[in-house]
């Protein structure tokens, strides 16, 4: 007998989802690396000699000002970028899925504070809000997190209460009532379900923003302080050095790029094969 | 449209300006290091505790915070936004400028962006899965997944250092001014917000017409024989209008954000810098009263884009 085909089955159909996880997975790797400190340069260590040097063998994406690693501090950045993508976007779908569920389901004046202090944090612009808000907390990454998962809260709570909005009026979450059924289990078996789809949909888009924010922010100045590597930082202070040495600006804006692109592309497969209308009849 | 739900939606927007007004007021509360000690530096600790009373006194931060929070927001409705301590200029003065800047980048980032989305989002839905559509798709990632200050940064490398042209190394010209700088110090930073609003635009238009493309009356304008041009641009284009216009203003109003990165690297005195100097100088009431009227710009965006919504949708009521 053939076992029913799962969302997996589904993505790993998907050109684009191999494509995103793989560039995902590659950016993780490149992470962990750096974490355990296995990166071929302390990122941190000056080498004044070797300053401004172009890619080469010992030096892959070649040297700043002060003769640091440029491939050492990339994924030292990259680490922060997604230590910081992973706790805002957690912090944010945590905070955003319960409030938007309860809000959505218990209705009346709680649902009504909830839609109404998101749509004052949905009045800035992100990247504002996030600066304003860093500025006042400070620039640990933690602070950097927080600051970012206000931003995004709202989006899921947007995105979890749609959802519960419209089951909840269906026949099933009725009888359930009727059963006598407590609210947390209601809420729990048979809400909660109808709400995964879109949120980790958005999860996997919120991400990208949050690397974009706080790139962004670190760019700015916010966030990451020198002498920490940040991928932001770094094409800030490349400002200056481009024009002799374009390694200092590519690197880190390439790998920008490509975590948001693989993130996107993610997001984008993830959506087909939750989405039963989607996917493709084969 | 009904004039009720007109209302219903202008109350929800004074609501809304209500909590942003406190949410403002509260996140630059929490900043560390008061007005004075950010005004005078270390020489603050060369006053006595007589004349850091009057300081505070002066500069009203020795009320209870609701009474700050109350003299604050009555004087900004009544259009004073208080004085820029490092130059003595009134903040008003200031952002009206400033707020012009904003909004003419805006405006031609979004016309720019709108432009390149339909054209690209028109060019892809042409034929879906050939390397054009892919082609058009991969603009699209690349639009969005390259932030703004990667652009700006490679654009000002490239342009100063290899054809030596870098209007923004001038001083600003207003377009009153100088029409021609004016526009040659816009270009750019337009350029790369409007290629920030092109992704999300593209997509829309793409998904948009190819969803259009099956209805109906398409193959009815088929068969009477309508030429295929007229097809894509009266009938498919117009009727994918409605979800185009409303990302267009979901975008114009993202857009704002990325003026506050751009301004600062290509040099633009707009809201976006004004916010970021103040925060810099820590001036409390600059960041306050310009984020308040970014935050009112905003909401007064998205509301023209929800009329205009309700306009050319029947449907909605």
């Amino acid at each position: 007998m053939k076992r029913e085909r799962t969302w997996i089955n589904y993505y790993l159909q998907s050109t684009s989802g191999i494509v995103g996880a793989v560039l995902v997975l590659i950016m993780i790797t490149l992470s962990l690396i750096s974490a355990f400190s296995l990166a071929p340069h302390d990122p941190l260590e000056q080498n004044p000699m070797d300053a401004l040097q172009g890619p080469s063998g010992t030096y892959w994406f070649g040297t700043d000002q002060f003769g640091r690693d440029i491939f050492s501090r990339s994924i030292d950045g990259m680490r922060r970028s997604l230590s910081v993508a992973l706790l805002s976007v957690g912090l944010a779908t945590l905070f955003g899925v319960t409030l938007g569920v309860v809000g959505g389901y218990l209705g009346r004046w709680i649902d009504n504070i909830v839609v109404r202090a998101s749509d004052v944090i949905f009045a800035f612009p992100a990247i504002l809000l996030a600066l304003a808000i860093v500025n006042s907390l400070g620039n640990s990454w933690i602070d950097t997190s927080i600051a970012i998962a206000i931003v995004y809260t709202p989006i899921f709570i947007r995105v979890a209460r749609g959802p519960v909005l419209s089951v909840k009026e269906m026949d099933y979450i009725k009888s359930a009532r009727v059963l006598g059924y407590s609210s947390p289990r209601i809420l729990g078996r048979h809400i909660l379900p109808n709400v995964f789809a879109p949120v980790v949909v958005q999860v996997a888009l919120s991400l990208s923003w949050a690397i974009l924010t706080e790139s962004g922010l670190s760019f700015l100045g916010l966030g990451t302080q020198p002498p920490d590597a940040s991928l932001g930082l770094m094409v800030s202070e490349a400002q200056a050095l481009a024009a002799f040495a374009w390694w200092s600006l590519a690197f880190p804006s390439i790998f920008i790029t490509i975590v948001v692109i693989g993130l996107n592309l993610v997001g984008d497969g993830l959506r087909d094969a939750l989405d039963p209308a989607r996917r493709s009849t084969s | 449209m009904k004039k009720s739900s007109l209302l219903s939606r202008l109350l929800s927007v004074a609501t809304t300006l209500f909590g942003i007004s406190i949410f403002v007021f509260l996140v630059l509360r929490v900043i560390p290091g008061d007005t004075i000690t950010s005004s005078l530096g270390i020489e603050t600790g060369a006053l006595n505790q007589e004349q850091i009373e009057s300081l505070r006194k002066y500069y009203g931060i020795d009320q209870p915070i609701i009474g700050q929070y109350f003299s604050w927001i009555s004087s900004f409705i009544q259009g004073d936004l208080g004085f820029s301590y490092s130059t003595g200029a009134p903040v008003l003065q200031l952002t009206k400028s400033a707020l012009l800047v904003t909004m003419e980048l805006a405006l031609l980032g979004t016309t720019l962006g709108v432009f390149l989305g339909i054209s690209v989002g028109m060019f892809s839905a042409r034929k879906p899965g050939s390397l054009r559509d892919f082609l058009g798709q991969f603009f699209g990632l690349l639009a969005l997944a390259i932030p703004g200050f990667v652009l700006s940064t490679t654009i000002v490398t490239v342009m100063a250092n290899k054809f030596q042209y870098f209007p923004n190394g001038n001083e600003y010209m207003s377009p009153v001014e100088d029409l021609w700088m004016n526009l040659q110090q816009m270009l750019f930073p337009s350029l790369v917000l409007g290629i920030a609003v092109a992704a999300p635009v593209m997509r829309t238009t793409r998904s948009a017409l190819l969803e259009t493309v099956d209805k109906d009356f398409v193959r009815t304008a088929i068969g009477k024989g309508v030429t295929a041009k007229a097809v894509r641009l009266k009938h498919i284009l117009r009727n994918s209008l409605i979800p185009i216009v409303t990302m267009t203003g979901i975008q114009f109003g993202y857009l704002l954000g990325g003026a506050v990165i751009v301004e600062k690297i290509f040099a633009l005195p707009g809201m976006g810098r004004q916010i970021l100097d103040a925060i810099n100088k820590r001036e409390y009431a600059t960041v306050q009263s310009s984020i308040m009227v970014f935050a009112i710009l905003f909401v007064t965006i998205n509301l023209i884009t929800d009329l205009i919504y309700r306009r050319i949708d029947p449907r909605i009521k």
